[in-house]
């Protein structure tokens, strides 16, 4: 193996001595993504106990979650709110991203900080802060309510992407096209929108997962025919492990994993 | 429009400009309008009310009973204690494991980097429930890493590695790794590697090159990573809720159980604001005491 004795940067080091580096990342790394492919296999298992790997092959935890009206239910909810998030969270933060970024005011960074709260705050309290103010209007076990509440969780991602994409992106070209006539309004469109559309879907498909995945916020606030699937997987866990959960933990992962191969095509075609 | 401002008294039209651009400027702020509402609405008025009611006594008037109540009950105090705990091992946990995958990353080429990196960001990506649960059935006491272990006899009977300490800080670990190595590998990327010659030149062995430039440099990296892991962790719900087994409490499962069980409003928004005030402040001073704002935030 003449590779090990070639220098590994252009430095003194060579692959030799950094072979331990090697090993311990890829240990790390295999740690990172063994325990949630590990579900998959399992999930088709005919067994009641999860087995690793399976006695006999069977997609029984399949057809229990497909014939299942509650997941069925469930499912229909999740993915409901998680595109509504994303319709709602998006052009939100798109809008506030841009007019901060433009502006230049004084009150740009401050509102800057304002918005992103959500990520700073806690999510336990803003769960049962909305549990409680929902409670009161109504909102509670409602899709609105839901939805409000997720985008307002998602919007802060969604400005930072876009925020980050500005700053990499020549501001002038919007000035020449209004110099020329355009409103900053049709500039925008024209110019702006059609550089930053990729990381415009990027934010969109975090916008959409982050309303998927959420938990805390659906527990309190869903419920009902409106509970969401993280509800009932949550509730499932916490009692006892139904394999199931790991039929349904599979799907998921796939959802994650086909758009996280989305972004990254994405942002290789943005560069 | 330029020509004809040309016969205008002089200073009109600066003026005009002048109005003109401070239009401008509040109209693109009013772009922002729907985020800050829905923040208002979502955050804002329901933290604030909790706030209030943190303040409610059970008669209804003002008082400091369930602050009171903190301070005199073990419970709370134990349970602040565990929290603390498992962040703070959580962080170290992640700084230990991370360090070094950020540091194989940042050496790698730029494509090679580009498909390892999917190693962490595809948990990152997937659902925390998820992920949770694969660490639930991979722990077990029949589970996969106990059948391994026993099958290569690195230990003899099963040991009880989940519903415990133990199984919380794995999966803690697991979900939080992403949020130090991400920032950390951004800080590394910007380490000049001809620093590194630099020190080889004027006869630092590798070692002391690392420890004398590399590591000081990919601190701040480093210590943005762990503050935000850190203050993530004080409020994590679902993965202690479920690897723990009812033996981990943290702050945000109290809050759950007292809400569920005695429908105290005034001592879970307590135990809420507690936690709220906890995180600003070591937010706060952290940036402050670090200048860690452009790592955190990026530069605004």
């Amino acid at each position: 193996m003449s590779w090990l004795n070639k220098p590994a940067s252009d430095t003194q080091i060579t692959h030799r001595d950094r072979l331990w580096l090697y090993i311990v990342a890829t240990i790390i790394m295999l740690l990172l993504v063994i325990p949630t492919f590990i579900v998959m296999p399992m999930s088709f298992s005919d067994s009641q106990y999860l087995e690793f790997p399976p006695d006999h092959w069977s997609v029984r935890w399949y057809i229990e979650y497909f014939e299942s009206s509650k997941w069925m239910r469930a499912t229909i909810t999740s993915i409901q709110v998680g595109i509504l998030t994303m319709l709602v969270a998006t052009p939100m933060g798109v809008m506030a991203a841009y007019a901060l970024f433009v502006s230049g005011h004084r009150a740009a960074k401050a509102l800057f900080a304002f918005l992103i709260t959500p990520m700073i705050v806690p999510v336990i309290l803003i769960a049962i802060g909305a549990f409680y103010a929902f409670g009161r209007v109504g909102l509670n076990n409602t899709i609105t309510g839901l939805v409000l509440a997720h985008a307002v969780l998602a919007s802060p991602l969604v400005m930072i992407i876009i925020t980050s994409a500005l700053r990499n992106y020549d501001l002038n070209q919007e000035r020449v096209a209004r110099s020329l006539g355009a409103t900053r309004m049709k500039a925008f469109f024209v110019i702006t929108l059609p550089q930053i559309k990729f990381s415009i879907v990027t934010s969109a498909l975090l916008a959409f997962l982050t309303s998927f995945d959420e938990v805390i916020v659906a527990i309190f606030v869903s419920g009902g025919s409106n509970a969401t699937l993280t509800k009932h997987m949550f509730a499932a866990l916490r009692d006892f492990i139904d394999p199931t959960i790991a039929a349904i933990s599979t799907i998921m992962i796939l959802v994650s994993t086909i758009l996280l191969l989305a972004t990254q095509f994405i942002g290789s075609k943005e560069k | 429009m330029n020509a004809s401002a040309a016969q205008e008294p002089e200073g009109l039209n600066e003026k005009r400009l002048k109005t003109q651009g401070i239009r401008e400027q509040r109209m693109l702020l009013s772009l922002a309008t729907p985020a800050v509402l829905a923040i208002v609405a979502v955050v804002v008025i329901p933290v604030g009310w909790l706030f209030f009611l943190s303040f409610l006594g059970s008669d209804g008037q003002f008082s400091l009973e369930h602050y009171q109540k903190m301070i005199e009950y073990k419970s709370y105090a134990r349970t602040f204690v565990t929290t603390f705990q498992v962040s703070i091992l959580t962080t170290l946990i992640c700084i230990l494991i991370g360090y070094p995958l950020a540091y194989f990353l940042a050496m790698l080429p730029e494509r090679l980097a580009g498909f390892f990196m999917l190693a962490v960001l595809l948990p990152f990506w997937t659902s925390l429930l998820v992920r949770t649960y694969a660490w639930l059935v991979l722990l077990q006491k029949n589970g996969i890493l106990n059948d391994f272990a026993m099958s290569i006899d690195l230990w003899d009977s099963p040991l009880k590695l989940v519903h415990n300490l133990t199984g919380t800080l794995i999966g803690m670990a697991h979900i939080m790794l992403p949020f130090l190595v991400l920032p950390l590998y951004g800080s590394m990327k910007k380490i000049q590697r001809d620093l590194m010659h630099a020190a080889a030149n004027l006869g630092a062995s590798p070692v002391q090159a690392f420890w004398k430039i590399y590591f000081p440099m990919s601190l701040s990296g480093m210590v943005a990573g762990s503050l935000i892991v850190f203050v993530l962790c004080l409020g994590f719900y679902v993965t202690p809720a479920v690897l723990g087994g009812g033996r981990v409490v943290m702050v945000a499962m109290q809050i759950t159980a007292i809400l569920e069980n005695q429908f105290d409003w005034g001592a879970a928004s307590a135990l809420g604001v507690v936690l709220l005030v906890a995180t600003l402040v070591i937010l706060f001073a952290a940036t402050r005491l670090l200048k860690l704002d452009a790592a955190l935030f990026g530069k605004h």
